[in-house]
């Protein structure tokens, strides 16, 4: 899996840093990327280009959660079970995924298209519950529009983030988080309903900040 | 109709841009004037730069409100290692969402910040650490910085000023001790992301061992502001120890969730009331000021001041604005386990006290939150969070007792309902958005 061309990239990423051993996390993911989880062959890559030890890398790729040692399906669906998403609704959208999939937590379903998971605050309380599909925010979620998602992203429809672009596969996804763009920046919205609420009423009431008195 | 500052109830700066068309790409960000703080800075001396947030009285957006100038002139000059900034973008505390829709609608924002910062405290190279969970972010980010540097805004030279500057965007991989400084720069370094011991801070011996300022997403998103309309403008909002404005992030249980950019010293009751109040009318139960790591409060405190002052006087903290809203429906042990849970899986391990007495915690408020525990267990979870608290190697640990030792202090009816009840009393249907809209889970 890790052919030259990989290679190449993770020394590219390495590169990157005044010190090589900061590219590890990035280049971790790229490992994802191409192999479909931290594999042995990912780790000492890393370990030889970065002239540190397997067991040493081996340390980081099990500290951090984005990180897998199983394989991930097409899409890793994401549901915030933290206090708040929880409260409103994410418990129960959860419970009804994993029967609806038939699957229990960090589980792949058997086509390999869906890995579930639950997940910790995602920084989108203003739109609770949300879930995330290959860490694209699916806002505004219920246990009905949950299960169409993922019956969509099974079926291989088009599946778009609420704020953000039709979703890539994790594989994809994980190439970004590497550091290389899929150019789709452009695509979305540049804020959600719930980010303009305050900037709304605001224009409104014409209500501003003060002039600049110089 | 609105001139006075005092009428502006809500301030938008940093959000002002958000509704612009495209408002992430340079040139719509350059339409609005954007850019006009770094192109101000260059011609200024770096120390006079510094001087400005400093007089602004600009405090930490992060959460812990340290004031941001003083932060930069700790910087020892004389150092000969190379300095960096680090912005801290591993925004994971639960509530906290406002420098994810910052960085999603207006990415600039942050890339000029970043420079006028870089400037200041002579770092030719800068990071913005964000948490990996976001894709998207990350794509306006990576793109924005592409676009500064086509535009000469990075790079070599810049606009002719002689300074160079080189940022990088650098993904996190899921860790929410990260978003802890120290934690942050041995993740940012390659590492598990612990933290380090202080002393040295990281203005001496941060990144690779050398001065480092880290800031938040927010902090150094206000400084172009600053060095446009000037220290004295930003201090005209505000308090009197906590100048200008912020974003507060409205979660939870209102009729209109969302981002409200107000002065310091804003209070709940106007916020809820611009959200067009609690749903269905319900009563407000309790609330965090800053995130899950900040005490609890409850309908007796509508009226504090969101400064850092008055917040901390009420016994919570200001944190990040993290204004999650729960009302009678709520279960609040139900809420405060879910937390500490969190604080389990996030703790590290590096320390005894929070690695195992989150486990501790744990234990004693799923019994409770079960009906099988006794009265007596809320006194062994106060003992259990007095080991932690102070004890710990760092915030995490004193962030998990915020919550059981507010809770406990205002709710203790809730824990022992649960033991006459033999279980939650609490119907969790009852609180989902769900319910309001008839759906059905």
């Amino acid at each position: 899996m890790i052919d030259a061309k990989t290679r190449a990239e993770l020394e590219e990423i390495a590169a990157r840093y005044p010190h090589k051993r900061s590219g590890l996390l990035p280049m971790l993911h790229l490992v994802q990327s191409v192999a479909g989880q931290i594999t042995p062959e990912g780790i000492e890559a890393c370990a030889e280009i970065l002239g540190i030890s397997a067991a040493e890398v081996s340390g980081v790729a099990t500290f951090y959660t984005m990180y897998k040692r199983r394989p991930v399906g097409d899409y890793h669906v994401g549901v915030c079970t933290n206090t708040l998403c929880a409260i409103m609704g994410g418990d129960l959208i959860f419970e009804r995924l994993k029967e609806h999939l038939d699957v229990g937590n960090d589980e792949t379903t058997e086509d390999g298209k869906i890995t579930l998971e639950h997940v910790e605050c995602n920084a989108a309380c203003d739109y609770a519950p949300v879930m995330m599909v290959n860490w694209e925010f699916m806002d505004n979620q219920t246990p009905e529009s949950a299960v169409q998602v993922v019956d969509d992203l099974r079926e291989g429809k088009e599946v778009r983030s609420t704020r953000g672009p039709k979703v890539v596969t994790w594989r994809e996804a994980e190439r970004v988080l590497a550091g290389f763009p899929d150019d789709l920046a452009d695509e979305g919205p540049a804020a959600g309903p719930a980010s303009l609420v305050g900037l709304e009423i605001a224009r409104e009431n014409d209500w501003k900040a003060p002039e600049a008195n110089q | 109709m609105t001139t006075a500052p005092s009428n502006n109830v809500l301030t938008p700066i940093l959000t002002d841009n958000w509704d612009a068309e495209r408002s992430w790409t340079l040139a719509s960000y350059e339409a609005r004037g954007g850019y006009a703080g770094l192109k101000k800075a260059l011609s200024m001396p770096q120390d006079d730069v510094i001087a400005a947030v400093k007089d602004s009285g600009l405090r930490g957006r992060g959460g812990a409100g340290f004031p941001t100038g003083m932060k930069w002139s700790f910087i020892p000059q004389d150092n000969p290692n190379p300095k960096y900034l680090v912005v801290n973008a591993d925004e994971s505390e639960p509530g906290t969402c406002k420098d994810i829709p910052l960085m999603m609608a207006s990415p600039h924002t942050l890339v000029e910040g970043v420079i006028i910062s870089s400037y200041a405290i002579r770092a030719n190279k800068a990071f913005i650490y964000v948490r990996g969970e976001v894709l998207h972010v990350i794509r306006r980010l990576q793109r924005a910085v592409q676009e500064a540097y086509l535009a000469g805004h990075l790079g070599t030279d810049i606009h002719g000023s002689g300074y160079d500057l080189d940022l990088v965007v650098h993904a996190g991989a899921g860790a929410y001790i990260c978003g802890e400084e120290t934690a942050l720069l041995d993740s940012l370094e390659g590492r598990r992301g612990q933290p380090r011991l202080r002393p040295p801070f990281p203005a001496v011996a941060g990144l690779y061992a050398s001065p480092t300022v880290i800031n938040n997403v927010e902090s150094i998103a206000s400084v172009p502001s600053i060095i446009v309309n000037g220290p004295d403008w930003f201090a005209s909002m505000g308090t009197e120890k906590s100048k200008g404005f912020g974003i507060f992030s409205l979660s939870g249980h209102v009729n209109r969730p969302g981002q409200y950019e107000a002065p310091l010293g804003i209070t709940l009751r106007q916020l809820i009331d611009l959200a067009g109040g609690m749903r269905n009318g319900n009563q407000l139960k309790f609330w965090t000021p800053g995130g899950s790591s900040t005490p609890l409060l409850n309908s007796e405190h509508l009226d504090v001041p969101l400064d850092f002052e008055a917040v901390g006087e009420a016994g919570s903290m200001l944190g990040t604005r993290a204004l999650q809203i729960f009302d009678e429906t709520t279960c609040v042990v139900r809420a405060v386990l879910r937390w500490t849970e969190f604080y389990k899986h996030e703790s590290c391990g590096k320390c005894t006290p929070c690695r195992e007495g989150t486990w501790w915690l744990t234990q004693t408020l799923a019994r409770l939150e079960k009906g099988q525990g006794t009265e007596e267990d809320l006194d062994l979870l106060l003992d259990q969070c007095d080991n932690i608290l102070g004890r710990a190697f760092c915030a995490l640990g004193d962030g998990a007792t915020s919550p059981i030792t507010s809770s406990i202090k205002y709710f203790r009816a809730d824990y022992l309902a649960h033991l006459e009840h033999g279980g939650c009393p609490f119907d969790p249907m009852a609180s989902t958005v769900f319910e309001t809209e008839g759906a059905s889970a």
